[in-house]
C-alpha cells in the first residue's frame, strides 16, 4: 500500500495515499505502525485526507495501532477524515477512543 | 421480475484483491437508482461497505481463505429493496452466530458483522446445495 511517511516536530506523520483502507491493504498499515513504536518511536499521527472508503479491517488497524501506543508509552491520533470515514468511527463507537483532528497541523500542536 | 428491476451476478475469485471493484460497482449501482430520494453518496458507501464486509467474510471464513475458490455475488433491486446475496462454497460461517461487539472493549476485529447489522434490514444465513448463502434486504425510500 502506498504510505508517505514524514518526521514533523518529534512525531511521524503517516499519509495514507489510498482511496480505500480495506481488508486488502490495511495489515501493511498496521505492520508499519507496530514497526515504528517498536523502533522506540512514542508519537504517531495518521492523515487520511485521501481515503474515502474504510471497512471494519481498516478500523481493525487502527486500534490495534492504538493499542500499540498504549503498550509502548507512546500516542496515535487521526487527522483530516473524509465525512463518510468519519461517520464509521460514529457508527463503531471509536470516535470515543481516538483523538481526531481536523488539520495535520491542529493535530501537530496536540502531541 | 417486475420491469425496472436491476439484476447483477458477479463471480470473482475467493480473494482480497477483488474488494474494491466489487464495491465501485455497488457505488455505480447505487448513483443509477433513478427512484431513490434519500441521500445517495450515504447509499452509495453503505452498499460498498455491505459488499466488501460480506465478501470477506465469505473469503476469510466460510472458504477459508482458498484462492481457488470463488465468491459469487448476486445484487438485486426491485420495487424498492436492495438484496445482496453472498454465495460461498465452503463450510460456512453463519453471522448470526456472531456476538455484537463489545464497545467497552478495544478488540481489533469484530465489527463487521455489526455494521451488516446496522446498515440493512434484514440479514440471513442459510445453507443452499454446495454451499451457503448470506442474504442481506435494505428497504430504499
Amino acid at each position: 500500500m502506498n504510505l508517505n511517511i514524514e518526521t514533523r516536530n518529534e512525531v511521524i506523520v503517516i499519509y495514507v495515499k489510498e482511496e480505500r483502507l480495506d481488508a486488502h491493504n490495511s495489515g501493511d498499515l498496521k505492520s508499519e505502525m507496530q514497526r515504528l513504536f517498536e523502533e522506540g518511536k512514542k508519537n504517531i499521527l495518521v492523515d487520511l485526507h485521501d481515503v474515502r472508503f474504510i471497512d471494519s479491517s481498516g478500523l481493525g488497524a487502527l486500534v490495534s495501532g492504538f493499542k500499540n501506543a498504549i503498550s509502548h508509552q507512546g500516542n496515535l491520533k487521526l487527522a483530516t477524515l473524509q465525512t463518510q470515514v468519519k461517520s464509521m468511527f460514529e457508527l463503531t463507537r471509536l470516535h470515543r477512543v481516538f483523538e481526531i483532528f481536523p488539520s495535520t497541523a491542529e493535530a501537530l500542536e496536540n502531541f | 421480475m417486475e420491469k425496472r428491476a436491476i439484476e447483477v451476478d458477479i463471480k470473482v475469485p475467493n480473494q482480497t484483491r477483488y474488494l474494491s471493484l466489487i464495491g465501485r460497482i455497488g457505488e455505480d449501482i447505487a448513483k443509477e437508482l433513478d427512484k431513490f430520494g434519500g441521500d445517495r453518496e450515504t447509499l452509495a458507501y453503505h452498499i460498498n461497505l455491505v459488499l466488501t464486509e460480506a465478501m470477506v467474510n465469505a473469503i476469510k471464513y466460510a472458504n477459508a481463505e482458498d484462492p481457488d475458490k470463488m465468491v459469487h455475488i448476486m445484487i438485486t433491486i426491485a420495487d424498492s429493496e436492495l438484496t445482496i446475496r453472498v454465495y460461498d462454497n465452503g463450510q460456512g460461517f453463519d453471522i448470526n452466530s456472531i456476538p455484537p461487539p463489545d464497545f467497552e472493549k478495544l478488540e481489533d476485529r469484530g465489527r463487521g458483522v455489526f455494521i451488516i447489522k446496522s446498515i440493512m434490514d434484514s440479514v440471513r444465513y442459510r445453507k443452499i446445495d454446495g454451499g451457503n448463502v448470506l442474504e442481506m434486504s435494505k428497504r430504499l425510500q
